[in-house]
């Protein structure tokens, strides 16, 4: 009898110091990693105030230099203001296409319509980028317009349409048709019951691919750069590939302190958004 | 206010299907009507297609005096209470009851004192500002029969008004709607499975199975005088007994040994040697253990308390029938006695055709 209670006590005391010890690894682990994504943004702040920046983590020799040289490069403030255009004008484009589209696929009953779906997902995802850089140059060419915003517009909101029309899909379709339906019974037309009852509940949706757009097009380096040639049409993700000093190196001073100017507004938007709309979502009663 | 002509109603859909077919139903000005039938015989898609939610293949629909076959939904003037209620969470109650108002132009402050008032005649007071979905199941039920009410429809549809609730607030609801429609005055029609709801609300009850009408007649017509043995069934907390039977020399054969006498009036209606179908309620059946003329002999199998009666299961010569016994008097599982049916309360129907004889 006391043997075995013996035995019990060793065996669970032995259970804890194993279940701490994992506790110890798994926190450390998470630690590292945690480290690993923290570095760089720490260089992201502290960078742009060191006199003198290089690749490496050091603690800044504080100056508010580069900011000064920053702000005398002709160009610099304009490609901020030229991405917050590209950024809004296909955030537009694609917010109120793929509403409507997404509603559409989501009530209309098509033959094929996942198959559709699927295809532009895939194609859009899969013929991207670099792959599809010489045809896309070649058509904007022909359509005559490259070095317009028009042209930069139309190839990033199609880029990002079929993701955007995938996921608002499903939001509408969890949107109960009965909505819809009283809202019909009552004479409403299907504008007015897509303003009054499905943009106001898919609104947490509709912010989540606003942002997302947003984020896509100010990041976005390939397209503009193919398809702009005027340095004053340039956006942000571009521009800063010309900041090289006369030597011909990456000149850090530049790239570090609009690099924090570059990120700042996205992060704005996205603490803006979240706090006035919040991603949450009205559901139906039996959903 | 109006009332509902349907003729030959008939919707189909894509593959043949046919949820409603050939149904003809006329519906009185004010009154309270109930679809009743068992999930997927159609009674919604009836509802749907009188809202025009669904379209109509063929048909006529006329309501009032305007023949509304082909109109828009929002163009028949009638407005419908959804199953899962349909408010709309992102708008406060004011504003979910104002909303037909306010497709309709009505100005902000009109629409505002309209939805109070509507609120205040459903006990909604105090609740004006809140969200749906800070609302019980009963209160969301009634603001989704403001917003109905709130445009003075001529039609009120009800699709299953009572079944989002539960059991006890089902039937304070229950008596709210009948007060509600009697107050309003206005035209009514609800669907529902449940044949309890349908005979205690509904001025006239459309009986449906599998997208056909069977019956319709006030809640003592189908309960009392069912059309067919599926009537019958349907109707009825306890469904009836229905016994395969022939007919035999004047009396109801129920195998070899039982026979009892013919439901009056069938008399002339039957020939001998005929398959009938012999159909009883429970609560038309009395136990009793002394044999009678007319008494069939049986032996009791299951019993189940139902609280102020006791429903029985008892075995006549190989087949099953309930019987609904008064507390007290209850016998118990193996006992053998008589059933002597209340001979006015009988009724015969026809095995192969399965209407009623008479």
């Amino acid at each position: 009898m006391t043997g075995s209670t013996e035995t019990v006590r060793k065996v669970a005391s032995n259970t804890t110091v194993r279940h701490y010890l994992a506790r110890v690894a798994f926190g450390l682990v998470l630690t590292i990693v945690g480290l690993l994504f923290a570095l760089p943004l720490v260089w992201l702040v502290l960078a742009p105030f060191d006199a003198t920046p290089t690749l490496s983590l050091e603690w800044p020799d504080w100056t508010l230099d580069n900011f000064a040289r920053l702000f005398q490069n002709p160009y610099a403030m304009r490609s901020i203001g030229n991405s917050l255009l590209l950024g809004v004008g296909t955030m537009i484009i694609v917010v109120v296409l793929g509403a409507l589209a997404a509603y559409a696929m989501s009530r209309i009953r098509i033959p094929g319509r996942d198959g559709i779906l699927y295809g532009l997902l895939l194609l859009s995802s899969i013929v991207t980028g670099t792959a599809a850089m010489v045809p896309t140059f070649q058509i904007i060419t022909s359509l005559g317009l490259i070095n317009t915003y028009t042209g930069v517009l139309l190839v990033l909101a199609g880029g990002i349409l079929p993701t955007v029309i995938f996921i608002l899909k499903d939001f509408m379709d969890s949107i109960p048709k009965s909505y819809e339906e009283s809202a019909r019974l009552y004479g409403a037309g299907p504008f007015r019951i897509l303003r009054d009852v499905v943009v106001p509940i898919a609104r947490p949706g509709l912010a989540f691919i606003a942002i997302w757009t947003i984020v896509q097009v100010w990041g976005n380096f390939l397209v503009p750069f193919i398809l702009l040639r005027s340095p004053d049409l340039q956006p942000a993700a571009v521009l800063m590939y010309t900041f090289y000093t006369e030597s011909g190196q990456a000149d850090l001073r530049l790239i570090s302190a609009f690099a924090l100017l570059f990120s700042a507004p996205v992060l704005i938007i996205y603490f803006v958004v979240n706090r006035r709309y919040g991603f949450r979502f009205h559901g139906g009663i039996k959903s | 206010m109006a009332g509902i002509n349907a003729t030959r109603l008939v919707k189909e859909y894509p593959g043949g299907v046919r949820g409603v077919d050939e149904v003809d139903v006329e519906i009185n000005d004010g009154e309270f009507f109930a679809l009743l039938g068992p999930s997927g015989c159609g009674k919604t898609t009836l509802l749907r297609s009188i809202a025009g939610l669904e379209a109509i293949s063929s048909g006529q629909l006329v309501i009032g005096d305007r023949d509304v076959t082909d109109a828009e939904p929002g163009a028949r003037g009638v407005a419908m209470v959804f199953q899962d209620y349909a408010l709309f969470p992102h708008m406060d109650v004011a504003d979910n009851i104002a909303y037909p108002l306010r497709i309709k132009r009505v100005k902000r402050d009109d629409r505002r004192a309209t939805a109070e008032k509507v609120a205040d005649g459903l006990s909604l007071q105090g609740l004006i500002e809140r969200r749906p979905g800070q609302l019980s199941g009963g209160q969301q039920q009634r603001v989704a029969l403001a917003r109905a009410v709130a445009t003075r429809p001529d039609v009120l549809l009800l699709d299953e008004p009572l079944s989002n609730l539960d059991a006890r607030l089902r039937l304070e609801a229950r008596t709210f709607l009948k007060e509600l429609q009697r107050d309003l005055g206005v035209t009514t029609v609800f669907v529902t499975h449940d044949q309890a709801e349908a005979l205690a609300l509904a001025d006239r009850i459309a009986v449906m199975k599998a997208g056909k009408l069977q019956q319709i007649g006030s809640p003592r017509e189908v309960f009392q005088r069912p059309n067919n043995t599926f009537v019958a069934g349907f109707i009825g907390s306890n469904p009836m007994n229905l016994v395969p039977a022939t007919v035999s020399a004047g009396a109801i054969a129920i195998g070899d040994a039982v026979s009892t006498t013919l439901p009056p009036g069938t008399e002339d209606h039957v020939r001998e040697g005929q398959s009938v179908v012999w159909g009883v309620r429970p609560e038309y059946l009395r136990w009793t253990t002394a044999d009678e003329p007319g008494a069939i002999a049986a032996e009791v199998s299951v019993v189940e308390n139902l609280g102020a009666s006791v429903l029985i299961a008892v075995h006549v010569d190989g087949h099953k029938l309930q019987v609904v016994v008064p507390e007290d008097h209850e016998p118990a599982p193996g006992d053998r006695g008589y059933l002597v049916p209340t001979g006015s309360k009988t009724l015969l129907f026809d095995a192969e055709s399965t209407e009623r004889i008479g």
